[in-house]
């Protein structure tokens, strides 16, 4: 019983960590089209720009409070990088979707052999409060405090994003363009200013997702972006394009199944498992669990 | 002797594409001010596309001027904030949103008049909750209306309203666009021809890209054999 719950909140926190990579891609696939390859360039600067002003921050005598601090700067660099990715890349490439997402490729193997030239391709302890490391026993499971944080963070995210979209005007128009994004120009509304929030968004969630999954994982390199990147694109399709709730039920979808099929079958076959989910869904439901998408 | 009052729109050598397809080939027309007139044709002529110029959803070339000012180089949403109010065919109301929801969205500069709306349309009022995709073909249009009429327009483009309708929604449909061109110019692509009658003073007929005829409504209907060779139909409305 106790290894079960520890794989179901293991599974859970990835799955967190899946869901806030996945609601980001998911709004901006919706929205604008986009096949956002660079959404793991988000996640690596999330973590490292957090790695990085951590060290910087001596002045800061608590260690939560130093962490907090540069985890807020970490989602403000995913933030301005995902505005400025849209604004200089994305919108003179409007409509042109396949260079879109070449330049989405080439932007992310671009940004990870920067910050490997930077600061190398090998591992990097990550700085996490003690607190995080500690454990908390559930149903005779150890588990480890971070996963509960992991799961709050995209919960509150959830939360935020569902109440940003249903009673903000940009909500409205985000909900909207999904659906049928001429239309909502034919009404009067710049719908590239929603394009840039939409992007801005997905790099505040990523950058959390980045900075979730240094302290999960317990370290930082320059690749873990892309690997947690490839299993948001199966939760996002898995989910259905342009929903944020299909994102939500895939991503614990695909985190419990990878826990559970590691352990109870081989160490490896989690990956197998989640791709056998991504055909079977497709199989049954070609536009995922809640498409959302209609241009 | 007066001049004669100058168009609100004027339209002139515009040219559109649709991939490869040379649709409109330097069409020029006027809208005067104030009343329907209407965009006629068989289909595929290039009605559509020329509304959809005018709105900067197809990028034309040419010239379009609204009161004195080029709009065909201008985004959509700035050719809308010039005042043009569009109601495209096929509806196109937003149909994950709520009825108040695709009316919010269409809100522009803080005066949206909705007790306009609501008078000519109660039935949206009644039902503001429900979710548009939900509604019936009648109900939709009548969004897709109510949502161009919530802003003052300087010129309304309407796109086939009575598309699909049954014949008691086409006249209901017909009745509160009588109405609103007492107050607003229209420029209406319509294929009932009952309905093009009733409320149109001038016509435009396309042909194959080019503009066939422009003059009075009453003339081009009046003509059974103009009527037949322009828009390929038996003469006289029904």
């Amino acid at each position: 019983m106790d290894t079960f719950v520890l794989l179901t909140v293991t599974g859970l926190a990835l799955g967190a960590m899946y869901f806030l990579i996945a609601s980001g891609l998911s709004l901006i696939y919706g929205l604008m089209g986009v096949l956002n390859f660079a959404h793991g360039a988000f996640i690596t600067v999330g973590t490292y720009a957090t790695w990085w002003s951590e060290s910087k921050l001596d002045a800061i005598g608590s260690d939560p409070l130093r962490f907090v601090v540069a985890a807020g700067f970490g989602l403000l660099c995913g933030a301005v990088l995902g505005a400025l990715v849209e604004v200089v890349l994305i919108r003179p490439l409007y409509q042109r979707h396949i260079e879109q997402a070449l330049v989405t490729v080439g932007l992310s193997l671009a940004l990870i052999a920067l910050v490997q030239g930077i600061w190398g391709p090998t591992e990097r302890i990550y700085p996490t409060p003690k607190w995080m490391y500690e454990t908390t026993s559930i149903l005779g499971a150890q588990i480890p405090n971070d996963r509960f944080v992991e799961i709050a963070a995209a919960v509150v995210t959830l939360g935020a994003l569902t109440a940003f979209l249903r009673y903000t005007r940009y909500g409205l128009i985000i909900r909207a363009g999904v659906e049928n994004r001429a239309m909502v120009t034919a009404l009067g509304i710049d719908v590239k200013k929603a394009f840039t929030l939409v992007f801005a968004i997905g790099g505040v969630a990523a950058a959390l997702a980045g900075v979730l999954a240094g302290v999960y994982f317990g370290s930082v390199d320059p690749n873990q972006g892309t690997s947690l990147l490839i299993f948001a694109f199966i939760v996002t399709v898995i989910g259905g394009l342009g929903s944020i709730p299909g994102s939500a039920v895939a991503a614990v979808a695909v985190g419990l199944i990878q826990q559970y099929a590691n352990y109870y079958a081989s160490s490896g076959t989690g990956d197998l498992a989640v791709v056998l989910l991504l055909a079977l869904t497709l199989l049954v439901k070609p536009g995922g669990l809640a498409p959302k998408v209609a241009h | 002797m007066t001049e004669p009052a100058a168009p609100l729109l004027s339209v002139r050598d515009l040219h559109a594409y649709l991939g490869p397809s040379h649709v409109l080939q330097g069409i020029s027309f006027d809208v005067p001010r104030g009343g329907v007139t209407a965009l006629l044709g068989r289909n595929g002529v290039g009605k559509t596309t020329t509304i959809r110029s005018l709105m900067g959803l197809v990028r034309p070339r040419g010239s379009v001027v609204l009161d004195g000012a080029e709009l065909s180089r201008l985004p959509t949403h700035k050719i809308v904030g010039r005042g043009v109010g569009y109601v495209p065919e096929d509806r196109d109301v937003f149909a994950g949103l709520t009825v108040r929801e695709n009316l919010e969205l269409a809100e522009r500069n803080g005066s949206a008049r909705y007790d306009l709306v609501y008078e000519l349309f109660p039935e949206l009022d009644e039902r503001a909750e429900q979710k548009a995709g939900t509604l019936s073909g009648g109900q939709q249009q009548m969004v897709a209306i109510g949502r161009a009429l919530l802003n003052e327009n300087r010129i309304l483009l309407v796109d086939e309203p009575t598309k699909g309708l049954a014949p008691l929604l086409v006249t209901e449909v017909a009745r509160v666009l009588e109405r609103v061109s007492e107050t607003e110019t229209m420029l209406l692509v319509e294929q009932n021809l009952g309905v093009v009658q009733r409320i149109a003073r001038d016509a435009i007929v396309l042909d194959a890209g080019r503009v066939t005829y422009a003059g009075s409504t009453e003339a081009l209907l009046s003509d059974p054999d103009r009527v037949r060779s322009l828009l390929g139909v038996a003469g006289g409305a029904h």
